[in-house]
């Protein structure tokens, strides 16, 4: 097991739009993206338990050559509504770096 | 017509954040052929559109546009600006193009100004709507006229074909509504036949000015320079410099699709994209395609909610730090019960929020147990209620307990800290997006306005006169 922190050179979050928030893992080499990219605890389970986002509505990007992944959810309150914390979401990221990733062994 | 490639100076991210007069100097003597920038986004909230507002100050709006005209009228190429005044409504566009206006005056400059634009009545969009014209993006579901209502202002999001319409009827300057940040700069590549899918990328890849570049404050702008196979992209600043992987990660950058771009008329698909190093700070690009596809315009509406009062207090009493949640809860509970004891039914379906910096007002989460206490928090209070007025008396009511709470009942009443008095502050109403829909129209012209002033005419006017 390893956390993202500790695979990822760069973890960001931002909202794309009003509707929309989009999670950028930039992966520490080509290695680890292999390794960790496509770990199942990176799915839509885990943007609803960190953020309580509606699984349907999270779609997840592998960018190899640049060894990434965007994952994007849909916003679960307005914008700059009554229950605003973070407009921009650019303090989310911080919720992801401590999650832990099994690296599946597509070989074995 | 040109020779050789289209090249286009992006100043800035956003008028307003700070072009540099170097920078403008050095991209003047690279031959550039227009100035595009754009003045604003949807990420500051809603309020700039609901309220016709600008989010950055008059003063830096008006020394870029300053140093920007001045540079358009020496080198004698057009400047582009779209999404003006940030929200890019109808007051949001007169507020730039006063400060146009004002600035032309003074360099004693005599431009040819288009004007244009896109915000829409609510009649028209209930029509639309009627039509079947209107179709929704997730995660929001179908438009009803009482979500139109809602709305304060809306505006349709422009393409590129205003902006080459009025380049090619001889705007000096154009200042456009609400645009997409990549059409504002795309239109002039497109005019001088540029080939879409390299238009479009470098102007996404530019919409954020120096974003791109290895060293993101090192320079304000970037140049891009198209030709028939693809692009180059190079910061407008000999200190700084572009890789290919500066230039490619911010294709990723505020968007949720990190291969298609979807624009008015069309969709930007980078899937097949190559960078590559043309020198140590200019990157090449070639690969990007553009699939047209039946054109449509997003709609953004903003209106505004409930009303809401604040107040804020400090606390480093370690009794209190090392019980944070129990603090919050024990007092928002109390909260309540006060503003149910001493208000009534009248307060109607108020909401009360404590948000806990230091601690964990950004989350609102409960942090793991063990976690060690801060040295010192600030609880930010949030009533809202149906109107200001209920708001702020919700405050008053629930003042004394917010700032004397004891966590220990048998103690004396502690006093926490705070700055201001009267300690309230009424915030207003909160403001939305209220719309995530797209529009079809026939024509890409059909639900935009162009004004033109043009200052030779009206300077021969007053010498008439």
């Amino acid at each position: 097991m390893a956390t993202l922190k500790q695979v990822c050179h760069h973890i960001r979050s931002k909202n794309a739009g009003p509707f929309w928030v989009t999670i950028d893992l930039f992966f520490d080499g080509p290695e680890n993206f292999r390794k960790y990219s496509e770990s199942a605890l990176l799915g839509p389970a885990l943007l609803q338990r960190l953020f309580g986002a509606d699984p349907a509505l999270v779609k997840r990007f592998p960018v190899p050559n640049l060894s990434m992944v965007k994952i994007s959810y849909a916003r679960t309150s307005a914008q700059g509504g009554e229950v605003e914390r973070d407009m921009h979401c650019g303090q989310q990221f911080v919720r992801l770096l401590d999650v832990e990733l099994d690296a599946p062994d597509v070989r074995s | 017509m040109i020779d050789g490639p289209v090249k286009i100076l992006i100043p800035t991210g956003s008028l307003g954040a700070g072009v540099r007069e170097d920078e403008i100097r050095y991209a003047i003597e690279r031959g550039i052929h227009a100035i595009a920038t754009d003045a604003g986004s949807t990420d500051s909230g809603a309020a700039y559109l609901a309220l016709g507002m600008s989010k950055n100050n008059r003063g830096s709006v008006k020394r870029d546009l300053t140093l920007l005209m001045k540079a358009g009228a020496v080198a004698r190429i057009p400047l582009i600006v779209g999404s003006s005044g940030q929200a890019g409504g109808d007051a949001n566009v007169d507020w730039t193009k006063e400060i146009a206006l004002e600035v032309a005056a003074e360099l004693g400059l005599k431009p040819r100004i288009a004007v244009i634009y896109s915000e829409q009545t609510k009649t028209t969009l209930k029509a639309k709507n009627a039509a079947g014209k209107i179709r929704a993006l997730p995660p929001l579901g179908a438009l009803d006229d009482a979500t139109i209502d809602a709305c304060d202002h809306i505006v349709a999001v422009m393409g590129p074909e205003p902006y080459t319409e009025a380049l090619k009827a001889g705007a000096d300057i154009i200042l456009g509504g609400r645009t997409t940040d990549t059409a504002v700069i795309a239109c002039f590549a497109l005019l001088k036949g540029a080939p879409a899918g390299p238009s479009w990328h470098a102007a996404k890849i530019a919409e954020c000015g120096g974003q791109c570049a290895v060293n993101r404050l090192a320079s304000a702008g970037v140049i891009i320079s198209l030709d028939s196979n693809g692009f180059e992209v190079e910061p407008a600043s000999l200190a700084n410099r572009c890789s290919p992987h500066s230039v490619s990660a911010h294709m990723l950058y505020e968007n949720s699709n990190p291969f298609e771009l979807t624009e008015p008329g069309g969709v930007l698909d980078v899937t097949e994209a190559r960078y590559v190093a043309v020198d140590d700070r200019v990157v090449r690009v070639t690969g990007s395609a553009w699939k047209p596809q039946p054109y449509t315009m997003k709609l953004e509406g903003a209106g505004r909610g409930r009303y809401q009062t604040l107040m804020l207090i400090g606390i480093q009493d370690p009794d209190v730090l090392s019980r944070v949640d129990e603090f919050h809860d024990k007092m928002l509970a109390a909260l309540y019960e006060r503003t149910r004891a001493t208000i009534g039914p009248a307060a109607g379906d108020f909401h009360i929020s404590l948000r806990m910096y230091g601690w964990n007002a950004v989350s609102g989460d409960r942090p793991p147990p063990g976690t060690p206490a801060p040295r010192e928090i600030g609880v930010l209070f949030v009533a809202t209620a149906d109107t200001q007025e209920m708001a702020t008396q919700i405050a008053k009511a629930c003042n004394p307990y917010f700032f004397h709470f004891p966590i220990e009942l048998d103690k004396e009443l502690p006093s926490y800290a705070f700055a201001f008095t009267p300690a309230d502050i009424e915030r207003g109403p909160v403001y939305e997006f209220k719309l995530n829909h797209v529009v079809e129209v026939d024509d890409p012209l059909e639900l935009v306005r162009t004004e033109w002033i043009d200052l030779r005419v009206e300077s021969r006017r007053t010498v008439r006169a």
